[in-house]
């Protein structure tokens, strides 16, 4: 038996109406708002952030693989698993890979982690999936498209079972990009929209459905991907599922978020789902996957653990296009890159990824970064390594207007912390209005891309305002 | 500690036009300051014995070249000397320990800096480890002015207070980057440079060098200012943690080094009362909060009331203890190397009673304190007119 152990989901705290989008451009708007990636988001950090929703209260040590799914990797070559997987603190024997190229990406790393743990080879597994799709200005992908990144922990056992998986392949040119294509492309969507998408879905969905021996009436949610808003609607009338049986896309509030939006969806889904509920999992991408998702008891609370709710509802609105051309690097900018070295990188990975401070044994200071003597009492070699919080207590800041960088404005907030526990670090503040910073504010950290120096993506703590606390 | 009291003697001073010097190179700066503080102690550049040059940037100078190959003194041993931004009172440092020892009759130390050349928009910011640091020089002494605010109540009123009081000062001095006064308005309405520094709390990006005549006493009373030569009263070094902001407890009220540098020189001097004893302080205004935490940190005000004694006029050119008559950093900028020879060549001038600018009522003591990095090191010297 497979089951989900836990599952969480991101959403960037950016937003944009859409019709800044039509106003920018003079072209027709489609209503509601999508999330938008900050300028240091990329789908590392996405799946990161939902990551670490998903690990709350899980020791990382319990976890022998981690799959990475986007179209959006970040590395064309080099891992974006073992990103993930040194910030979340996991050990090293464990197996890691990415699954891209395709939105389908998520369900096949969800099959593939939920074959490992049946042939015994893992006995858990986290899948990560985030995207933030690039969208050529001036088009409609603007709107339509979002960000965002959800994770599930896949076990032996867990409160929610997973069964039953059926996929289907299919050869018909829906949304792609080749190697050397900035953005997204799409042919005319009826092709893809009927040979495609209604037949793929519906053939997995249906061989599902016979081999799990469930009818329309058994299902108390069909969660279905879909480019549009209407779709899974439309999916769910084929398949004989009524309008509320349905789970929403949440295109309104977020746009097509991608890789990740089928597992978004089924964090929703599982938000309000009860024991007993079944629910019927389709993802669309060069073919479909299917699997059947049955509740056999409530997921156990965890405290400070967020929903996809809170992500939705802790939002800060973009001002206008201008600022979204920004975060996407849409214009051509040449900005002072800061020196790197993949030496230093690897050699304080514990310390710059998996954020590990030291305790001295003589006199208790806990500190950072992990010095060979003492900062408090001088003793030498007499340290010992220590996970520090992600959470923290403002003692001094600036808002620093000669520091430039990937930013929408400037000033860049810089803070001195007094981390939970222990421990003093410094670090920029993002997602936050610079006038809210103060001393004494509470804030949490994030793992974010710092800059590209030596031609890598240098990734970091930074810290932002604690989102729904 | 026996120390180099009464041991050191300053022969001669020079120092360049500090500004942005757009058509001259670090060659000519170096070459015009030393060739003044020869000039002033009446002697060639063939009686050099050793040199020591304060730069901080590699793109100024490296090595010894730095002075020998500008001064084209070849064969002789010379001392490039970095330690932030007391580079330049560094080699000041070392030159008077070469002398006090006996190794050297005759030296040079100096200081220079091309920081224009890289562009005039702060300083660059290169080094360091490629995720931790990146903070501008503005942003980290502005972590000390949020705490000072938040604890002490300091507003930007009493920053803007200090800039305006040394623009009043730097107005007579010829050798000054600004010589125009300001009035709080300017100060308060110029464009935030790192909160809650302003256009007007920061220093500037200048150009300069600044050059010493270093000897031992004996002899300076048989050169050209046997009767007006100055003395090392205290010299005194601490260098505290580069990265205090990593430091767990660090309280960002004033700066550890120059607590302790002030402790030491003012043992080695002799100074109980400091207000008392010294006549004037050029202090390290690289931005207008450091001067404030200069205050308290040097024992010359108790800390949280140092905005209130310039409020008070303490620290006027006619108050209790003038700082910066000179105009300080605030309107000579702050060409790294050159700086902490820039303070000593005006202590020398003030305490001979030949001020370039606002001359300090008959001073017998004078001092120049100059800090570098985020606070972390402090070189403090005193000087006295001989006995």
């Amino acid at each position: 038996m497979v089951a989900i152990a836990s599952y969480g989901g991101y959403i960037p705290v950016f937003r944009l109406g859409r019709q800044e989008m039509s106003q920018a451009w003079g072209i027709p708007g489609v209503p509601g708002e999508r999330s938008v990636a900050s300028a240091d988001e990329d789908s590392i950090t996405m799946a990161i952030a939902a990551g670490f929703e998903c690990m709350a209260g899980i020791d990382p040590a319990s976890v022998d693989g981690v799959y990475f799914a986007s179209t959006t990797p970040p590395y064309d070559e080099k891992q974006c698993a073992s990103v993930v997987a040194s910030a979340l603190d996991m050990r090293q024997n464990i197996f890691t890979a990415d699954f891209t190229d395709s939105v389908r990406a998520a369900t096949v790393a969800m099959r593939a982690a939920c074959d490992a743990i049946e042939s015994g080879s893992a006995k858990r597994v986290l899948v990560v999936a985030a995207d933030n799709r690039p969208a050529e200005p001036e088009t409609m992908w603007e709107q339509l498209l979002g960000d965002g990144g959800a994770a599930f922990l896949l076990s032996a056992d867990g409160p929610a079972t997973v069964r039953g998986f059926q996929s289907v392949t299919s050869e018909v040119i829906g949304p792609w990009r080749r190697s050397s294509d900035r953005y997204v492309r799409a042919f005319e969507p009826k092709l893809d929209t009927q040979y495609g998408y209604m037949a793929s879905m519906v053939a997995a969905a249906k061989a599902l459905a016979e081999k799990e021996g469930v009818g329309p009436k058994d299902i108390s949610k069909g969660v279905f991907s879909a480019g549009d808003p209407r779709s899974n609607v439309a999916l769910g009338r084929q398949l004989g599922l009524e309008m509320p049986q349905v789970q929403d896309t949440g295109f309104l509030l977020l746009g097509n978020t991608g890789t990740p939006q089928v597992l978004m969806m089924l964090a929703a889904a599982l938000d309000a789902a009860k024991a007993g509920d079944k629910l019927l999992v389709a993802n669309y991408g060069d073919g479909a996957d299917a699997f059947l998702v049955e509740v056999n008891d409530a997921f156990p609370a965890v405290p400070g653990k967020r929903s996809i709710q809170t992500y939705l509802m802790t939002k800060r609105m973009l001002p206008n296009y201008n600022a979204y051309a920004s975060f996407r690097k849409l214009m051509v900018r040449d900005r002072f890159v800061p020196k790197s070295s993949p030496v230093i990188y690897w050699r304080d990975s514990k310390m710059e990824l998996a954020l590990y401070g030291a305790r001295c044994r003589k006199c208790g200071t806990v500190q950072y970064p992990i010095p060979r003597v003492c900062v408090q009492c001088g003793t030498k070699d007499e340290l010992d390594e220590v996970k520090l919080a992600r959470k923290g207590t403002v003692f001094t800041f600036t808002l620093d207007h000669l520091v430039g960088g990937e930013y929408l404005s400037t000033p860049v907030p810089r803070v001195v912390l007094d981390l939970e526990g222990g421990g003093r670090t410094f670090l920029q503040m993002t997602d936050c209005d610079p006038k809210e910073v103060s001393i004494g504010m509470t804030v949490e950290l994030t793992l974010r891309c710092l800059h590209e120096g030596a031609g890598f993506h240098n990734y970091y703590w930074k810290c932002q305002p604690v989102r729904g606390g | 500690m026996p120390g180099i009291k009464d041991r050191v003697a300053i022969a001669g001073v020079g120092c360049t036009k500090f500004g942005e010097l757009w058509e001259k190179d670090q060659e000519d700066l170096l070459v015009e300051a030393v060739y003044e503080a020869l000039d002033d102690a009446g002697i060639t550049p063939q009686d050099i014995e050793a040199a020591w040059v304060g730069v901080l940037y590699h793109f100024t100078g490296i090595s010894g070249g730095t002075f020998a190959e500008p001064m084209k003194l070849f064969g002789k041993p010379v001392t490039r000397v970095e330690n932030f931004c007391a580079s330049g009172m560094d080699a000041f440092r070392n030159a008077c320990f070469a002398v006090a020892a006996g190794a050297y009759d005759i030296v040079v130390a100096c200081g220079v800096e091309k920081l224009l050349d890289q562009g005039s928009s702060g300083l660059p910011m290169e080094g360091g480890h490629p995720v931790m640091g990146g903070v501008s020089a503005p942003g980290l002494f502005a972590l000390a002015a949020t705490r000072a605010f938040h604890e002490w109540g300091w507003t930007r009123e009493d920053l803007a207070r200090v800039a305006v009081k040394n623009h009043k000062n730097g107005v007579a001095h010829p050798k000054a980057h600004f010589r125009r006064a300001i009035t709080m308005d300017d100060a308060l309405k110029a464009p935030m440079i790192a909160w809650p520094l302003g256009r007007f709390d920061c220093c500037a990006m200048s150009d300069g060098s600044a050059a010493l005549v270093i000897t031992r006493p004996e002899i300076a009373k048989t050169m050209k200012h046997k009767d007006d030569y100055v003395v090392v009263k205290a010299n005194a070094l601490a260098v505290d943690s580069t990265y205090p902001m990593y430091r767990p407890g660090y309280n960002w009220l004033g700066f550890p080094a120059t607590k302790k540098a002030a402790a030491v020189a003012y043992e080695e001097a002799g100074i109980k009362d400091p207000v008392k004893e010294i006549g004037f302080a050029e202090v390290h205004d690289c931005f207008t909060s450091t001067e404030l935490f200069n205050m308290g940190d040097l024992g010359f005000v108790d800390p949280p009331k140092a905005a209130e004694a310039v409020r008070d006029g303490m620290t006027e050119v006619e108050g209790a203890i003038p700082i910066n008559p000179s105009g300080g950093l605030k309107c000579f900028g702050h060409p790294i190397g050159a700086t902490g020879c820039r303070m000593l060549y005006e202590v020398t001038k003030q305490l001979q009673g030949r001020a370039d600018g606002l001359q300090v009522k008959d001073p017998v003591l004078g001092m120049a304190h100059n800090l570098g990095g985020p606070g972390s090191v402090c070189s403090l010297t005193i000087l006295g007119r001989h006995d």
